[in-house]
């Protein structure tokens, strides 16, 4: 039997009111760390981007006329893209193999805090350290030409990729892995059997995501001698040949948005 | 011959946060608790929510550990747990025991055939568990499992896209594969319509008639405990309250488990 209460018994929950001050607090320190960036930002300089518009749209009209007359330079364009995809996919397929234990590793549900502790700063500093900054280094051990690049991506993308990795395993369901380890399994099976099938899609969708971005950052890595496009584009840049950095950034363009909505529908065939 | 299950003094607590004007306090899941079962039976664990039926199911397979002091716990004969810690031998120990769960725990992207063919981790040399590699013999005795559940025809299927009793029944046949002598059934009904969970209890009577698996199961529903097993064990507030045959529970013992609305719910006067 339910006995009815009196409508003062019925009010609605309520936020207590040290709950709202921290709402409070929150925004306005938001508000404030917007305030203090404005300068630092350069933000008051805003109208600058309308008052210099003659010089940037005559910058912008030589982009208008891209260079494809000669099939043969078109098809050098092509294969240096080719160059630039082939280094992003050996750069995540690398970096794929090295996130797989180092995510592990980071895992809290998982591995301890004195080992996923320092293993995750180290994915953090992998991370926080541009591909342009790692190419560098590699530059020197490897010389110039694509393979710097490709190891600049990976050690980049293990950073990511370990991240994102880990986070999906410490979000997996927990019965299917007692499933596994009240069978009697190892420690080892328990990952492979239990956790590897529930984060597979996720991983395999993280994955081509990264690819996509490498693909983009392939590109940039050529400033650096990296091979590829990037090079062919930043030669062109440097000699004021507008018509043909047109050209090749179409070809950019393309193989970028191709490789995106192939990547995007497998990726949603997936999860 | 060493008893199926010994469980001796167990206790187990947990740490309960404060939450508004409620203090940080220790909770006392299981008190004290001591049984034996010697011979295969069927144990009915019944109680109210929070009384500690499933904490005491999960700490037989060491799911969970006691407190320090408490134990042990040993599982035919193989210690599952001592003072708060696992025993040595506790995934040979595990190897013989089925586990059943409200949730099922399968895992829901693998096929019904290698969810059931987990039952052989326990059994089978590390390295080929890893693997999946199972004999020609050992998918034969899978099979066979899943024919005697009666799903054979569903191997191929993903655990996730059955229905809640196949994959019930999809988890007694891992236990069947994993040849356990005793099954530990965790809610096993909770989440089935009528019909399906009769059958799921039938069949848990029929392991341990046609194949003298020990069987102990939580219930909510004391009425499927009566029917279906032939020793009761009650806990209230972490304490057993009553050990004894199923037909030796009176209305009036049910009324000091539950609480007087027991009656109601079962007993209530048509008139």
């Amino acid at each position: 039997m339910v006995h009815p209460s009196s409508p003062e018994a019925l009010q609605p929950p309520r936020a207590p009111l040290p709950e709202k001050l921290v709402s409070w607090g929150l925004w306005l320190g938001f508000g404030l760390l917007l305030a203090l960036s404005f300068k630092g930002a350069q933000m008051g300089d805003l109208p600058l981007l309308g008052r210099n518009w003659d010089n940037t749209s005559t910058y912008l009209r030589d982009y208008l006329h891209p260079d494809l007359s000669d099939p043969s330079t078109v098809a050098y364009y092509i294969r240096e893209m080719w160059v630039t995809v082939q280094v992003a996919i050996w750069g995540t397929v690398l970096s794929i193999l090295l996130a797989i234990p180092f995510s592990l590793l980071c895992a809290t549900n998982i591995a301890p805090s004195w080992i996923s502790f320092p293993v995750r700063r180290l994915m953090d500093t992998l991370r926080a350290v541009n591909e342009l900054v790692i190419g560098t280094a590699f530059l020197v051990a490897v010389g110039p030409g694509p393979l710097a690049g490709v190891l600049a991506l990976a050690l980049h993308n293990t950073g990511v990729l370990a991240k994102l990795f880990s986070e999906a395993v410490e979000a997996v369901d927990q019965s299917p892995i007692e499933g596994v380890r009240a069978t009697g399994g190892t420690g080892l099976q328990e990952i492979v059997w239990g956790i590897l099938p529930q984060v597979g899609p996720l991983w395999t969708s993280f994955a081509l995501y990264r690819f996509e971005s490498s693909a983009r950052s392939a590109t940039v890595l050529g400033l650096i001698g990296a091979g590829g496009i990037g090079q062919v584009l930043f030669d062109n840049i440097n000699s004021f040949n507008y018509a043909r950095v047109s050209a090749i950034a179409l070809i950019i363009v393309a193989a970028v948005v191709l490789i995106d909505l192939t990547s995007a529908a497998l990726r949603k065939r997936l999860v | 011959m060493p008893s199926l299950v010994d469980v001796q003094s167990l206790s187990k607590s947990f740490a309960l946060k404060a939450q508004g004007a409620a203090p940080a306090r220790r909770f006392k899941a299981l008190d004290n608790v001591s049984f034996i079962m010697d011979r295969p039976q069927r144990i009915g664990l019944i109680g109210p929510s929070g009384s500690g039926k499933s904490t005491l199911l999960r700490s037989l397979s060491g799911l969970i550990v006691g407190d320090e002091g408490s134990g042990p716990v040993t599982v035919m004969g193989r210690t599952v747990q001592v003072d708060g810690r696992l025993g040595a031998e506790v995934r040979a120990a595990r190897a013989d025991l089925g586990m059943v769960a409200q949730s099922f725990n399968l895992v829901g992207r693998l096929s019904l055939f290698t969810n059931a063919a987990l039952g052989l981790l326990g059994r089978i040399p590390p390295v080929r568990g890893l693997f999946g590699l199972w004999t020609a013999e050992e998918k034969q005795r899978v099979m066979q499992a899943l024919d005697t559940v009666g799903i054979a025809d569903k191997a191929s299927q993903r655990a996730r896209t059955l229905s809640g009793g196949q994959q019930q029944r999809g988890a007694i046949a891992r236990a069947i594969v994993q040849d356990a002598r005793l099954l530990l059934a965790d809610e096993p009904v909770a989440s089935l319509d009528p019909v399906t969970a009769r059958k799921v209890m039938e069949l848990l009577v029929h392991l341990h008639e046609d194949r003298g698996v020990g069987v102990i199961v939580t219930l909510h529903q004391v009425d499927y405990a009566m029917k279906y097993c032939d020793r009761i064990l009650a806990l209230k507030d972490g304490k057993i309250v009553y050990d004894g045959p199923a037909d030796g529970l009176s209305a009036d013992r049910l009324s000091e488990i539950y609480g007087p609305e027991i009656e109601q719910a079962y007993w209530r006067d048509p008139s």
